[in-house]
């Protein structure tokens, strides 16, 4: 067990306003296919939003995301539709 | 034109939009701040050591008023290895008197900085994404939220390192991945009393930790550890292309971070506060060459690619802040003129040129450079730790002068004396 918790534990430490209507992130599954994106975002994201599915597609738990944008520099072109979440809503840091 | 609703429209209250909002409100220009976030600093993370001397410009007593967490008097350089660590710790009563470094928590500072923005006038919207910029024949006009339209005189784009709308005005193209850095964070609770006595400190002290090599794993990039009043910020910044060669996880090389042997001693007994992540900047000087402005429009801070990592030092809250003040004085000259042309906006680059902010980009050009080299980040720790190893451990096996020790650790490390010499001169000449 990593010091200080899991990462989805560590994520509880952290305030969300979660969007529940739209998902600001959006994959192209047949582009994460083909280009075989999921492991590259999986390993990224430090928020573990991404999970690469066995036949290549990706699984997005858009509510755990900090919205830094490392995903969307990373992202083979055409992968990922991703913008900030609608205003007030996302993450909303504490500390910072 | 007489349909515009302000002379000014900002967009993001981070550092570089408060400080240019806050500005442009005391010229006596009504001015609208708009922010994503619930509140400002909602979205907003840094490492947290802020050179803020240049906050003295802008708030007087800035230190003494705003809700800063400890002085740093005491900074720490270390070179990392999978069992030992060799640091270089320089503490100085001179970096108290007066302040030159105080840690921060955006989430709180910001808030501060928009209050003050409040009480100068300005307009502050939270909970308010900007979509796009409003344009017409090339002139930015406003921007676009949603349904709604706010029109602007001058725009100023502070809206950080992913900004979207330099984009969209063809000022940042995609960044390649050596131009960013993602920073992963935990906020971690100590009390108070056991931070000053860890780290020996005293009263309102604090101390800043540069961390390379193994603590990264070898990426690219580096770790921080910092005091708060009651609380530790430690993380690490890993270079985006060195982070998709090497196939590691970013968060997993942040826990390899809290389980480093010259870490874990360190946060004993604290309690996770918050965890974060952020983009971050590495080729600065590079990204900021490019031109920051349209008719209508200034773009300040990370936006612009004002952030300088030397490896020694993060800096992009006083670049943030210094280009604010540039962007402001030449939004209050180009609406006092009525010109908002191309022309008009370009006293921009001039006034940031002319200050601490272009003086500093130029001087350090070359550090992103420096900083390209494997050497530091694998092989440099290994290598002072053998030495230093040399010279203390007693194995009861004849003692050599230190430069026979120092020459038998870089025969047996993969580096060579004349590598060395060149990363030393490399170094003293860029950073
Ligand atoms: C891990 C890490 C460590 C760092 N360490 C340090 C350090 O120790 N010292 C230092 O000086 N610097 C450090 N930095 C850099 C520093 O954080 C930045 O340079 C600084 O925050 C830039 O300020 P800014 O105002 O330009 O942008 P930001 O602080 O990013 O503010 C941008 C604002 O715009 C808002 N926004 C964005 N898009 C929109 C939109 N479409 N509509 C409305 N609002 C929007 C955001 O919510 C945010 O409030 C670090 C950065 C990272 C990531
Ligand atoms: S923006 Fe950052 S936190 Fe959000 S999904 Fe992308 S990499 Fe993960």
């Amino acid at each position: 067990m990593p010091l200080l918790g899991s990462v989805p534990e560590r994520l509880a430490a952290n305030h969300y306003d979660v969007d529940e209507e739209e998902s600001h992130i959006e994959v192209d599954q047949d582009a994460a296919r083909r280009t075989q994106a999921g492991p590259l975002l999986e390993r990224v994201c430090a928020a573990r939003v991404y999970t690469s599915q066995p036949d290549g597609s990706v699984l997005v738990q858009a509510a755990a995301c900090l919205e830094c944008g490392t995903c969307l520099a990373v992202a083979p072109p055409g992968v990922l539709r991703w913008h900030y979440p609608r205003g007030g809503f996302g993450i909303a840091f504490r500390e910072g | 034109m007489e349909d515009e609703a302000f002379d000014v429209v900002v967009v993001g209250a981070g550092i570089a939009g408060c400080v240019a909002a806050y500005r442009l409100a005391e010229a006596g220009h009504s001015v609208v701040l708009i922010e994503r976030g619930s509140a400002a600093g909602a979205k907003n993370l840094s490492g947290g050591v802020f050179y803020c001397r240049v906050m003295e410009q802008v708030f007087p007593g800035f230190v003494r008023r705003a809700p800063v967490e400890r002085v740093i008097t005491r900074n720490c350089i270390s070179m990392t290895n999978a069992t030992s660590a060799v640091t270089v710790d320089y503490r100085d009563e001179r970096l108290a008197e007066p302040v030159n470094a105080v840690t921060v928590l955006r989430a709180r500072l910001d808030s501060w900085l928009a209050e003050q923005c409040e009480e100068a006038g300005v307009m502050v919207m939270p909970g308010v994404r900007v979509d796009e910029l409003l344009l017409e024949g090339g002139q930015v006009v406003g921007v676009r939220a949603g349904d709604d339209e706010l029109r602007a005189r001058v725009v100023i784009a502070a809206d950080g390192v992913n900004s979207f709308l330099a984009r969209q005005a063809g000022i940042r193209p995609t960044e390649p991945l050596e131009n960013l850095a993602v920073g992963v964070k935990s906020v971690i609770r100590l009390p108070r009393e056991v931070i000053e006595e860890r780290f020996s400190l005293t009263g309102d002290e604090g101390v800043a930790y540069a961390m390379v090599g193994d603590c990264t794993q070898g990426i690219a990039g580096g770790a921080f550890l910092y005091t708060n009043t009651a609380s530790l910020s430690l993380g690490v910044v890993l270079r985006l292309d060195d982070l998709v060669a090497s196939g590691r996880s970013s968060s997993e090389v942040h826990d390899h971070l809290l389980a480093h042997p010259s870490v874990a001693p360190l946060i004993e007994g604290g309690e996770l506060l918050e965890y974060g992540c952020h983009l971050t900047i590495e080729g600065g000087p590079q990204m900021a060459r490019r031109d920051l402005t349209r008719p209508g429009l200034m773009v300040v801070g990370d936006a612009a690619g004002l952030t300088l990592n030397t490896g020694l030092t993060i800096r992009g809250m006083d670049l943030a802040a210094g280009s604010a003040i540039a962007a402001a004085t030449a939004a209050d000259r180009a609406l006092r003129s009525g010109d908002l042309s191309q022309r008009a906006m370009d006293v921009y680059r001039t006034e940031l040129d002319g200050s601490f902010v272009g003086a500093d980009l130029a001087t350090y050009a070359r550090a992103p450079h420096f900083l390209e080299s494997a050497l530091l980040y694998r092989d440099a720790g290994p290598l002072a730790a053998d030495v230093l190893h040399g010279v203390f451990d007693h194995d009861l096996t004849p003692r050599r002068h230190l430069v026979g020790t120092a020459r038998s650790a870089v025969k047996s490390s993969p580096v060579s004396a004349a590598q060395l010499a060149r990363l030393g001169l490399s170094a003293l000449r860029s950073l």
